[in-house]
């Protein structure tokens, strides 16, 4: 059965501010309550409702398994790249060593309450951009592969 | 005495969604009930991770804007969160276990599923 | 030897795997070949870590690695008040005992793999859910962070869960998978839940943050009940071990051999809570804990070996009979905690048995590999594992019926080889503790003896039969990865005597010493 235009229309509306929204999440997921894996959860509900809203031959002309397995892997090796990469800067694995002298996010965090500042905490926030678009790619791709058991047993 | 009680809700609510989850996963025949079930139990030990952690009068544990006061543990929320990780993963596992399962045995009675046996 | 990597040994055994298993999808892309020798690669690497790391541990003593801190070896940071507040994996000689154990087994059976799983589709995810197995189960056995424990025990169980469905097998093997993933669910479930209680009181989550604080109120037993069960039932041990004979019989038999050795990395876990976290402070209840132990190992010896003895599918029998093994692991430490209060018992026999136990976790994950990954290869050539159908292999399968000889001579615990050395220790201080036990670990023993010569009998000996004229030898990797868990067994066997001083009796003391583990980190207080 196919959903009605109104349906499918209003999800392709909302698709993009899903993406933009779970992003935000992710971005500023050490100042605000969020971070990688809620980001990525909130992405994928935005191609959840995309494959709801339309038939699965429909969706995989847009959605590729292949890209959202890119994805997964892409996020996956910047998480752990930036574990390594404190092992090349001296300290431990995973240490957060551009908090305070590296190229990005070296703000200092100021103490107490204050107002936030994007540009602080240092391996965080990649750490947060690689979990996220490691949950868009692995929940996607665990929602196409479900998807297209479905249709085969629809097929017998 | 009442705002102990309340204080206790959290506790409580945890006991009654452990129960109701193992009286799902024991009396349903159906996989997928069986799985929601589990998820069901899963959820209860979340929110009694999340609830160890809450001080008495205290705020969330972020620095942005914060009104004063003491502030509730973070660490607990950081295990519930990879806790409900976890969970979602299992879920898709267990989920896509059921699907092949039907697909093979053409039914998902779990006392119909019992090819392995001794 | 202070180069890059020895310092950073402890990070690189979970990094190594883990990297080889997340660049899995991408490198199998590119052909058999190329996957084949990154799994190559990734194996030597990780074993290479985990032997290093083990080596560097007996020499040196306890290492430590602070993750994500300025410098590796610094518990406790300047500004924390003296709370050690990172992720800390304290390896001491008994995990080093873990990692060696890991180390060789997962060798071992990804160069059998190769051969053994080359007909299946699908390698790529496989070899990636190996290498987050062998991740799993090195990170539970180094950590010593208790929330850190339970996250490797997931993934291993998750990744040991999906491997066991990975032969679909008409979905007789997806079952298995399910049972498993339900139980190893409910089990962490449970574990979490401790940890809750845990981290409620005592707002730590280091073991020995933790095991310094810990005061045994009501709240903890029941921390401590809700941790030993899980773990127990992890590990096959009885009222329990329903899952074991299907996950591990419709298991790929290299993943089998695996799951071995993520049983007893629960086992491991079990002994660390009962001894370092626990330890001391269970005054009262020493000898109900102890004998917890001991009752659970005599029930899993005895119901394992009868059950193993009718059953007719040569992977479902070697399940039990791991039960039954687990009994005796279980059988040796008990004892040990059971005259932990006592200390001049502990020096005559207690010591001995709960070195008998831990001797046995090694020798029984060698020789018990070795017989799964023989069983697989009957099964890779004969397509079957009922032993109603086998037969006459002997003749085309020279080498398979060799190295099962090994094995079931070592299980049954005949010497030269292994498993004899591990249940001497065992008999001789079990029976200073408590005579009959130690007869039942004896009958025990000789039922095992029983059911593998009829299972030799039935596989090997006996006239060609028809419709396995076609039967040859296995390929070169699946031989080569029995003679890795071979050549152990047999020199186990032939010299205990360095084994036990050098790998095991640390891993003893370290047990034992609870106030050590905790000035590992405390530093003395």
């Amino acid at each position: 059965m196919k959903m009605t235009k109104i349906v499918r229309t209003t999800a392709d509306l909302f698709f993009p501010f899903c993406l933009v929204f779970g992003l935000y999440v992710v971005v500023h997921g050490h100042l605000t309550p969020g971070g990688g894996f809620q980001g990525g959860a909130v992405m994928a509900t935005g191609t959840a409702l995309l494959l709801v809203a339309r038939a699965y031959d429909d969706v995989t002309g847009r959605i590729r398994k292949g890209a959202m397995k890119v994805c997964e892997a892409a996020g996956l090796l910047i998480f752990l790249c930036a574990g390594f990469s404190g092992l090349f800067a001296g300290r431990p694995f995973m240490a957060n060593w551009i908090a305070r002298d590296g190229a990005l996010f070296r703000t200092a965090i100021a103490h107490g309450p204050n107002a936030g500042d994007l540009n602080t905490a240092g391996l965080l926030p990649l750490l947060n951009f690689g979990v996220g678009i490691e949950v868009l790619g692995g929940l996607t791709v665990i929602l196409l592969y479900m998807l297209s058991g479905i249709k085969e047993e629809k097929k017998k | 005495m009442t705002s102990r009680l309340l204080l206790a809700l959290p506790f409580f609510t945890v006991v009654v969604l452990i129960v109701l989850g193992l009286a799902v996963m024991l009396s349903k025949r159906n996989v997928v009930k069986i799985l929601m079930g589990l998820s069901l139990m899963e959820s209860a030990v979340n929110l009694f991770l999340v609830a160890t952690g809450y001080r008495h009068d205290s705020v969330a544990p972020i620095y942005t804007n914060v009104p004063a006061g003491p502030m509730a543990l973070p660490t607990v929320q950081a295990l519930t969160l990879t806790s409900i990780v976890i969970g979602v993963a299992t879920s898709a596992m267990l989920l896509s276990f059921a699907m092949v399962i039907y697909r093979k045995y053409g039914t998902t009675d779990i006392q119909k599923i019992k090819k392995l046996k001794g | 030897m202070d180069t890059f990597v020895m310092r950073h040994l402890p990070a690189l055994l979970i990094a190594v795997p883990l990297l080889a298993a997340f660049l899995m999808p991408i490198v199998g892309g590119a052909g058999r070949v190329v996957r084949n020798a990154w799994v190559v690669l990734g194996a030597l690497a990780t074993s290479a870590v985990g032997l290093a790391l083990a080596w560097k541990v007996l020499a040196a003593g306890t290492v430590l690695y602070v993750f994500g801190a300025a410098a590796p070896h610094v518990p406790l940071p300047m500004d924390s008040g003296g709370i050690p507040i990172r992720i800390i994996f304290q390896v001491d000689a008994l995990s080093a005992l873990m990692v060696v154990i890991a180390s060789l087994s997962s060798l071992g059976i990804t160069i059998y793999s190769l051969a053994a799983e080359s007909r299946q589709s699908g390698l790529e995810t496989f070899y990636a859910m190996l290498f987050l197995l062998v991740a799993g189960v090195l990170g539970m056995v180094s950590t010593g962070d208790l929330f850190n424990f339970f996250v490797f025990l997931e993934i291993s169980s998750l990744a040991g869960a999906a491997l066991v469905a990975y032969r679909v097998d008409n979905g007789v093997a997806v079952e298995a998978g399910l049972k498993y993933a339900l139980l190893s669910t409910l089990g962490a479930l449970a574990v979490l839940t401790a940890i809750g209680i845990l981290i409620g009181q005592y707002n730590a989550l280091n073991l020995a943050t933790l095991a310094s604080r810990m005061q045994f109120t009501t709240l903890d037993k029941i921390a401590l009940v809700l941790l030993a069960v899980p773990l127990a039932m992890k590990c096959g041990a009885v009222p329990m071990h329903f899952w074991t004979p299907d996950a591990y019989a419709t298991a790929p038999s290299s993943v089998t051999a695996f799951l071995v050795v993520s049983s007893q990395a629960s086992l491991y876990g079990l002994f660390r809570i009962l001894f370092s976290l626990y330890g001391d402070l269970v005054h009262f209840s020493w000898a109900t804990f102890g004998w917890f132990l001991i009752v659970l190992g005599v029930l899993s010896m005895f119901v394992g070996v009868t059950m193993a003895i009718p059953q007719k599918d040569v992977k479902r029998l070697m399940a039990y009979h791991a039960v039954s093994q687990t009994g005796y692991m279980l059988l040796g430490v008990g004892v040990g905690l059971a005259v932990l209060g006592n200390a001049d018992a502990l020096a005559q026999y207690g010591k001995t048995a709960m070195a008998g136990g831990l001797f046995h976790i090694i020798n029984h994950a060698m020789y018990k590999g070795l017989l799964f990954l023989t069983a697989g290869a009957v099964f890779y050539r004969t397509g079957t594992r009922n032993l109603n159908k086998l037969g006459g292999l002997g003749h085309d399968m020279p080498w398979t019926m060799v190295f099962f000889m090994i094995g079931a001579l070592a299980i049954a615990g005949v010497p030269p080889f292994n498993g004899f050395a591990s249940k001497l220790l065992i008999y001789e201080s079990v029976f200073r503790f408590s005579p009959f036990l130690s007869i039942v670990a004896m009958i025990v023993s000789i039922l095992t003896l029983a059911s593998f010569v009829k299972v030799f009998h039935s596989m090997f000996l006996g006239p060609r039969r028809a419709e396995f004229a076609a039967v040859r030898e296995v390929p070169v990797p699946m031989l080569a990865g029995m003679a890795l868990l071979a050549v152990f067994v047999v020199a186990a066997g032939l010299a205990p005597q360095p084994f036990v001083d050098r790998l095991i009796q640390p891993a003893v003391e370290a047990l034992v010493d609870r106030a050590g583990y905790i000035a590992a980190i405390l530093g003395g207080n």
